[in-house]
């Protein structure tokens, strides 16, 4: 039980100190989790979130029930998240019920019509910072027109998109696997590096470098 | 009742869904306000705004606000707990077989195909805030660029994505606060 509540009020602090989420909280993590609680290692935790990366749902709730169900199994799983969230819902709470107030004056109104250009400008700049790690060859090239053409013109339901490209991914990787085109045995031969390529692996090359730079 | 049932439905999907981080949920936001009139698609750039300033993840802020909106404070606590739902439950499974899960070449060849459809997704739902806040859509058929571009608008926009590339460091609540400051000092608002 005292496990349980640790994991809560610790969850709680990381998710009441970040800002923006995913990446942005990993430095935080590390601190509280890996110096402070010694319940993961540096390595544990770019492990979770590189399948936080690739598994469904929010990169940062993943790692929070990965760490909790280390911790102290299932239970901790959900007292690590359910601390994780609980910030968010009491100050978007009170956020939004005072936006809600104020939504018909000017001076809100024109500040969030400069905020959306902003967003503009953010989202391209996480397409841009994705790309590198989800368009590796002209496979996924085709997914990518394929699918953005499929949103875009039909307006077509992104669950179903989503089926489609996993399922397209499993058939495409099936049937190149008997091909020799030297992506797919490059791919085959070193998945790990794949795998974690967003962060993790560039993470491990720099932890290499840096340990090749002591010596 | 049947709001909040809805509410836990549509999130527990997004969660189950939306792979490879808070924006990831952006499409799905679109999707629910085309299908539920909840919330209008002008109504999610706002919220992502809100949730990129504020503490927390920013796919957990969307479902708050969303939720709230809807509903009240029980409809952002529900939202929540729908959008989180999958997560809990498929890391708990996955923590279980993490050594199968991650030499399985099957799971690498479903995300080879799942990233560049999410990152796709992603890209449409930022056309549609580009074609809310960037282009004046009613002004479309009158065929006169000034009045189709808003170029007050176009000028931030492009101000910004420099700023953004000078100075990584910065967080993007920082370039939120400016544009919420040009957008009141230029009169914005359409």
């Amino acid at each position: 039980m005292k496990k349980l509540w640790e994991l809560f009020i610790t969850f709680m602090k990381i998710g009441s100190l970040t800002f923006g989420g995913g990446y942005a909280m990993l430095p935080i993590i590390q601190r509280e989790i890996v110096d402070n609680k010694k319940w993961a290692t540096d390595e544990e935790i770019i492990e979770y979130y590189a399948i936080g990366q690739c598994t469904p749902g929010l990169i940062a709730v993943n790692t929070a029930t990965f760490v909790g169900n280390n911790v102290a199994g299932v239970l901790g799983g959900i007292a690590a998240t359910i601390g994780f969230v609980f910030p968010s819902i009491v100050i978007i709470t009170i956020i939004a019920s005072v936006l809600q107030n104020f939504a018909d004056y000017q001076i809100v109104k024109d500040a969030f019509a400069g905020i959306r250009v902003c967003v503009c400008v953010l989202v391209l700049q996480a397409v841009l910072k994705m790309w590198r790690s989800s368009i590796s060859d002209p496979f996924t090239v085709v997914i990518y027109i394929g699918v953005l053409a499929t949103a875009v013109f039909l307006s077509a339901s992104p669950v179903i998109l989503v089926l489609i490209a996993a399922a397209g991914g499993i058939i495409g990787g099936a049937l190149l696997a008997h091909s020799n085109s030297p992506y797919v045995n490059d791919f085959l031969e070193n998945p790990q590096a794949r795998f974690g390529d967003r962060y993790g692996h560039k993470k491990d090359k720099k932890m290499a470098e840096k340990k090749g730079g002591e010596k | 009742m049947i709001i909040y049932l809805r509410l836990f439905a549509n999130f527990f999907t997004t969660g189950l869904f939306s792979i490879g981080g808070g924006l990831a949920t952006l499409p799905f936001l679109y999707d629910m306000a085309d299908r539920t009139g909840w919330f209008t698609a002008g109504d999610v750039a706002n919220m992502l705004a809100v949730s990129e300033s504020t503490p927390g993840a920013i796919g957990v802020n969307m479902a708050t606000y969303v939720g709230y909106k809807v509903a009240g404070i029980p409809g952002g606590v529900i939202a929540t707990i729908g959008i989180i739902t999958p997560s809990v439950i498929i890391i708990l499974i996955i923590a279980r077989i993490l050594k199968m899960f991650a030499e399985s070449v099957y799971v690498k060849y479903t995300f080879h195909g799942i990233k560049p459809a999410s990152l796709a997704l992603i890209s449409a739902a930022g056309i549609s805030v580009v074609e809310i806040t960037l282009i004046n859509t009613k002004m479309l058929s009158s065929g006169v660029f000034s009045q189709i571009f808003d170029l007050k608008s176009w000028i931030l926009a492009i101000a910004l994505f420099i700023g953004m590339h000078k100075f990584k460091r910065l967080h993007p609540v920082v370039f939120i606060g400016i544009s919420a400051l040009v957008g009141i000092v230029f009169s914005f608002a359409k």
